[in-house]
């Protein structure tokens, strides 16, 4: 009897994490198909691939830096992905900000430090707005966890540019059969061969893509590969301890289990 | 109350005058527990361990963290990337929050099922529902603090639930903003109550166990205690059970912490805040969203706003919902079915909740709403009085020592 009453209590601890994780899944996949990628990063001991998210932050530079904005980095976090102090200062040096007021009150631009975040194209919301028919393109610090289906998502997004099918009016932007309701204000920006790899590697579309999702996943969790290593020895050691203090328990009760207390 | 005898020199010296030292030893070291409790128990005090880690994470993020629609967003980002292990402490406090109310509702369930609500732990089943209530306004105002997309259309959709109440609904909605939309001033008034009431929490956790102590745990078979052989002390035996138990539960509660942390929160709150911007489907996190789906199951606003208030304080009633005088599920083969259909209604519940509100989804959890009411005040009493329990055992010992005895053979 107890046996059943057990069988049924776990079967309905599994119907509940399962409902709950179809929950989630309902409200992660909106209407748009979305490639299940593999990526580096994927799974409890995958890690950012850095000379993947290398080769991303040059395809951010060069192509979505023009309308995006990188708000939460700072050109000093780039040593997470494996650039040097003095590699980070020449990438910073590159990029202009308004610097602090002199000694007479003037405000001047000055070149970017380490210490600055990256540097926006747009002066302010308004420019970003009125450049871009009134809406402010996305920030794409934390975009790949702020969409539904995350780093697959992004990646089906970029390769989901095709020819608008005849029943759907896309006048108003561009079809993308990946992205929620088709219809995508942003034109198809990678077409394979829009960088010229600093480390000569091809420069494909596919190969684009996923630099850039690695890139962007490390602006999102630049704690990923700590959070993974530090979690898995978290882990190992909990589960330690859980079996010790589980030993203690039967060692301790017993005597109680025997009926002597 | 004090032991002449409880420590060392100035520890007998202090708790000759302030009781404190006794007092904690009567509670955590001699407290006369039932020998047959079993893992379902162990839930009180994780809830317990749970409340102190929220305590902890959360003032240390109150540090670093800035109260304005400008600042909020950015602070929770300079935590996750700038503070030391601030990703760890807002992943802890994040998913803590959901472990709090895992661990929480499967007290209540379990306090549902051996009857813990019955005569004399009344008082202390109330003061289990405060806390409840208490956790419920914490989190929602927690949720609203890191200014996301989810924080702001949720606090704007659960504010507007006030305007609800006839005649002054628009000037309470409006008092409770402090303002005509909601902005600066519920942040900060979100951030200074979401600060305030972890402590009031706190103090409803004491009279709650100054209430279970008064009588005692319960336990799976529901019968009390006939003497001093159906009880032993809460240390080491509980201890040590309990100890187990966290250490279990951590296990799991670091597997999410730290391999799937946004798991259990939902992608648009990594988006600013847009007052012009309405997400496509507006969801509350997860332990909300039976409640969510009552609310929406009934066509009138005011009509689901009572009918999602009714939902947790029918709760306060069910000492005398419930006519049966067994308290245990085990010995009511009726309830017992009744109990588990109330958990699959739940679930369904839950499901709907998270489900856009249109199509077979609205019929679903129409009926789920009425079973949920209809369980307590209609299935509930009638059970207790066509019902005949099976026979309860003698003695707490007795029905242990058989089952040891069995185990033997």
């Amino acid at each position: 009897m107890s046996i059943i009453n057990k069988i049924i209590q776990i079967f309905f601890v599994i119907i509940t994490i399962m409902f709950f994780h179809l929950t989630n899944a309902n409200a992660k996949s909106p209407d748009s198909n979305i490639t299940k990628m593999n990526f580096s990063f994927d799974g409890i001991f995958g890690m950012i691939d850095k000379a993947s998210a290398r080769r991303g932050l040059q395809v951010y530079t060069e192509v979505c830096s023009g309308c995006h904005s990188l708000e939460h980095v700072s050109y000093r976090n780039l040593s997470g992905i494996g650039f040097s102090q003095d590699q980070i200062k020449e990438i910073a040096s590159q990029f202009e900000v308004l610097g602090e007021p002199d000694a007479e009150g003037e405000v001047n631009m000055r070149k970017a430090l380490p210490s600055d975040r990256f540097v926006s194209p747009y002066k302010n919301a308004n420019q970003a707005k009125a450049y871009n028919n009134g809406a402010i393109p996305p920030d794409l610090s934390l975009v790949i966890k702020a969409r539904a289906g995350g780093a697959s998502y992004f990646y089906s997004l970029l390769n989901g540019y095709k020819d608008a099918p005849d029943s759907i009016d896309a006048s108003n932007g561009y079809y993308n059969e990946s992205y929620p309701g088709h219809i995508i204000a942003m034109p198809q920006p990678l077409y394979g061969e829009d960088v010229e790899y600093l480390d000569g590697t091809e420069a494909t579309v596919e190969q684009e893509t996923i630099d850039l999702v690695s890139f962007l996943t490390w602006t999102g969790q630049p704690e990923l590969d700590q959070r993974k290593s530090m979690g898995f020895r978290v882990f190992l050691y909990l589960i330690f301890m859980t079996g010790v203090l589980f030993v203690s328990y039967k060692k301790i009760w017993k005597r109680v289990k025997a009926g002597l207390i | 109350m004090s032991n002449k005898n409880i420590g060392s020199g100035v520890i007998n010296w202090i708790d000759y005058r302030l009781p404190i030292f006794s007092t904690l030893k009567h509670t955590l070291v001699d407290y006369p527990t039932p020998r047959n409790l079993n893992y379902w128990w162990n839930f009180g005090s994780l809830a317990g361990i749970f409340l102190l880690i929220q305590i902890i994470t959360g003032i240390v993020l109150a540090m670093h963290y800035t109260p304005t629609v400008e600042g909020a967003f950015a602070s929770i980002e300079h935590i996750m990337r700038d503070v030391n292990y601030g990703w760890l402490i807002r992943y802890i406090h994040m998913n803590g929050a959901s472990f709090f109310f895992i661990v929480v509702y499967i007290h209540i369930f379990r306090g549902l099922y051996y009857g813990s609500y019955k005569s004399p732990r009344e008082v202390l089943w109330w003061l289990g529902l405060v806390i409840l209530l208490l956790m419920m306004a914490t989190a929602f105002m927690g949720y609203v603090l890191p200014w996301g997309q989810m924080s702001f259309w949720g606090a704007t959709v659960i504010t507007n639930l006030f305007s609800a109440v006839p005649v002054v609904g628009t000037a309470v909605v409006e008092w409770l903003w402090g303002g005509f939309a909601v902005d600066n001033a519920l942040l900060n008034r979100f951030f200074a109550l979401h600060y305030l009431f972890p402590f009031l929490i706190v103090g409803v956790v004491i009279l709650h166990i100054v209430a279970l102590h008064t009588h005692g745990s319960n336990n799976p078979l529901g019968i009390d205690k006939k003497g001093p052989q159906d009880s032993i002390p809460f240390h080491p035996y509980y201890t040590i059970k309990d100890l187990f138990g966290l250490s279990f539960v951590l296990t799991i509660f670091a597997f999410v912490v730290f391999f799937a942390p946004d798991y259990l929160g939902h992608p648009d709150n990594y988006i600013p805040a847009d007052p012009l911007k309405t997400p496509a489907h507006i969801v509350p996190e997860w332990y909300f969203l039976p409640f969510y789906a009552i609310l929406r199951a009934v066509p009138d606003k005011l009509g689901g706003v009572i009918a999602m208030i009714s939902a947790i304080l029918i709760l306060f009633a069910l000492p005398w919902l419930d006519t049966s005088k067994v308290r245990s599920a085990t010995f009511r083969p009726i309830y017992k079915k009744l109990y588990w259909f109330l958990v699959v209604d739940i679930i369904v519940l839950t499901w709907i909740g998270g489900s856009p509100a249109e199509g077979h989804f609205i019929l679903i959890g129409r009926l789920a709403t009425i079973y949920y009411f209809a369980h307590f005040l209609v299935l509930m009493p009638l059970v207790g009085v066509i019902e005949t329990p099976k026979p309860l055992p003698n003695s707490i010992s007795e029905s242990v020592l058989k089952k040891s005895i069995k185990g033997v053979n």
